[in-house]
């Protein structure tokens, strides 16, 4: 059953200024996504990868065409309504961790909480969970600083899951990370995708990232060039 | 929505830190108006002080009718005996206001200073003043005290000192002081003595009295003006005082917006700055929150509490100086309806702390609004692409 479907999907931007040209990022996008799939969406640099991502995570507005999520369209959302519906379907990871640097580990992990109508005992719990999950329990306390940046990585991991989302959206997650680390991530993004049934977007541009997903959705200059199972070892498709 | 306001503000006021020197401009902006603001009010309030510390509700002031101060009324002392004959007074002084020069300890400049030519029914009548040090004047001989405040201000006004005033060598033999009243800026000396030196035999310029208790002062300004012997204007201290301070306050107020205004369109800018450089500092975390779903609506708020935070700060700062270096400090300035000097304690009361804070709060909204509006309304995607 598809989970997300992308139906002649368009994002077009305005450029400021009379006169000057639009710019066409995406065009005609047909896209479906089952629950707990995995995907990694490639292509080169100003493909519109990161825009895709944003349309699904319900960050921006397609142009033209439709984005359904559980067979609801997000355009019908008004922009409150589409920011408590991201909180509820969507966990977000970014290349740059985004975490914020005055909290600790566990209060990063505790805020999308705050949109939640836990108390503050339940939601300490529910953080040290996450932080659990990713093997990063005994560092709650500390912020942001004084982690490494794969163990940042886990902790806005943590961050994203936390709200219990169905989907998670991950922008580069590796892409600042050694080798290694990225491994490490990967694997963690493969465990949530298997054991904790998370339907996960993955944008990299990194192949061997890319192997990971269970399938590759290839994207060159707005339009989506192919899709392919992946047949790597990494993957799990259990 | 009051966790995810409380969650941000919490963020916002924990990286204030961290954002030290620039948070710093906003306080330093802001502190700077309310200083000037609150030393300014402090001398308009301490003038005022002057005036309100002047008024008996029982006593009232006679000049001759159409003269709006003491400088400009001439009467005789024939009119105060015609007032003293009238049973619905009690205490009637009769005296005489006159104008020296002498020289200010700040500038060692002359200045001019009030010379009041008074008999015993003044100090009857102002049982406030009291004599702090020597004594007070002996009636016929050229001796004068010095209230307290002139004595501060003015140089050669030690007790023992001679000074010449109009050819008139006297000899300061007191020092008085009256509950911080106008007077404190005074010379007194013996009516006759005054009349003498000032060459004004007879004359006098005001004829205060305390009424009896019950008098009416309608029924007594009626009964004056219907004696055709005299023509003399009846108001009660209260309302004489209220005219005398409102024209010099009104200046100092008006000063003190004037100057305000002007720095406070330069803090406004220095408080739109550092929260504008506050929020772009923040772009990723502020993006990074709505993109998990916080509303736009406690991003605003928490840039205002921050604003307005930072804003107080700014305001407590400025009182406190104000309050460190001004208050109970004092100053004479030129009386323009006596065109003297007259000194006051700078007063920087609750009242005027208040007032700044308030104008530092309201600074702190006109410059957090933009920014915060600006930060709710910034596009998730391109803020979380660094644009």
């Amino acid at each position: 059953m598809a989970l997300i479907a992308l139906q002649q999907v368009g994002k077009t931007y305005r450029r400021r200024g009379k006169g000057q040209p639009s710019i066409e990022v995406l065009k005609d996008i047909n896209l479906t996504v089952r629950k707990q799939e995995f995907i990694a969406l490639m292509g080169p640099s100003g493909s519109g990868k990161t825009t895709l991502l944003n349309l699904i995570g319900g960050l921006d507005f397609a142009t033209s065409g439709t984005v359904n999520v559980n067979e609801i369209a997000l355009n019908t959302y008004s922009g409150k309504a589409l920011a408590r519906w991201r909180a509820d379907t969507i966990g977000f990871v970014f290349q740059f961790y985004n975490l914020l640097p005055v909290l600790t580990a566990e209060q990063n992990v505790a805020l999308p909480l705050m949109l939640t109508k836990l108390g503050s005992r339940d939601r300490k719990q529910h953080a040290q969970n996450a932080l659990d999950v990713v093997g990063l329990l005994d560092r709650a306390k500390h912020t942001p600083a004084k982690l490494s940046g794969g163990q940042q990585q886990r902790v806005a991991i943590a961050r994203a899951i936390v709200a219990d989302p169905e989907i998670l959206v991950c922008d580069e997650p590796t892409g600042d990370l050694d080798r290694g680390t990225a491994e490490e991530i990967l694997s963690l993004l493969q465990i949530l995708n298997r054991d904790h049934n998370k339907t996960i977007l993955m944008v990299t541009h990194d192949p061997k990232a890319a192997e990971y997903a269970q399938r590759v959705v290839y994207l060159d200059k707005g339009s989506l060039v192919s899709t392919a199972e992946s047949t790597n070892e990494n993957t799990d498709t259990t | 929505m009051f966790k995810q306001i409380f969650s941000i503000t919490l963020m916002n006021i924990l990286s204030i830190p961290s954002r030290w020197s620039t948070s710093s401009v906003i306080i330093v902006g802001i502190g700077g108006v309310v200083a000037v603001l609150v030393a300014i009010f402090s001398m308009a309030v301490g003038l005022n002080k002057v005036f309100e510390n002047s008024v008996d509700e029982n006593r009232t002031i006679m000049v001759r009718s159409g003269a709006n101060d003491e400088m400009s009324s001439n009467l005789h002392i024939d009119d105060a005996n015609l007032v003293a004959s009238r049973t619905f007074f009690e205490t009637v002084a009769p005296e005489l206001y006159c104008v020296a020069n002498v020289p200010k300890k700040a500038t060692g400049y002359p200045a001019n200073i009030v010379v009041r030519g008074v008999t015993d029914a003044s100090f009857d009548l102002r049982p406030e003043l009291r004599i702090l040090e020597g004594n007070r004047f002996t009636l016929g001989k050229n001796e004068l005290i010095v209230g307290r405040k002139a004595q501060q201000e003015f140089d050669g006004l030690e007790i023992g000192d001679r000074v010449t005033i109009r050819e008139v060598t006297w000899t300061v033999v007191g020092y008085f002081e009256a509950d911080g009243s106008a007077i404190e800026s005074e010379l007194w000396a013996g009516l006759t003595s005054v009349q003498s030196a000032f060459r004004f035999e007879g004359g006098i310029s005001v004829v205060r009295a305390r009424v009896q208790h019950g008098m009416d002062i309608k029924s007594i300004r009626t009964s004056l003006d219907d004696d055709p012997r005299l023509s003399l204007a009846i108001q009660t201290e209260a309302d004489w005082y209220e005219r005398q301070a409102s024209t010099g306050t009104l200046v100092i107020r008006i000063f003190g917006w004037v100057i305000t205004i002007i720095m406070s369109i330069g803090a406004i800018f220095a408080a739109l700055n550092t929260m504008y450089s506050a929020i772009a500092s923040r772009k990723y975390e502020i993006a990074t929150l709505r993109a998990i779903g916080f509303g736009g609506f406690p991003v605003v708020v928490s840039v205002m509490v921050e604003a307005l935070l930072l804003a107080v700060l700014g305001g407590l700062l400025g009182a406190g100086i104000a309050y460190v270096a001004f208050n109970g400090f004092t100053v004479s300035t030129l009386n323009t309806s006596s065109f003297s000097q007259i000194a006051f304690d700078f007063a920087v009361t609750p009242e005027l702390i208040g007032l700044g804070l308030v104008v530092s709060l309201v600074l702190g909204l006109i410059g957090g609004l933009f920014p915060a509006i600006r930060s709710a309304t910034l596009p998730v995607t391109n803020a979380l692409r660094g644009e």
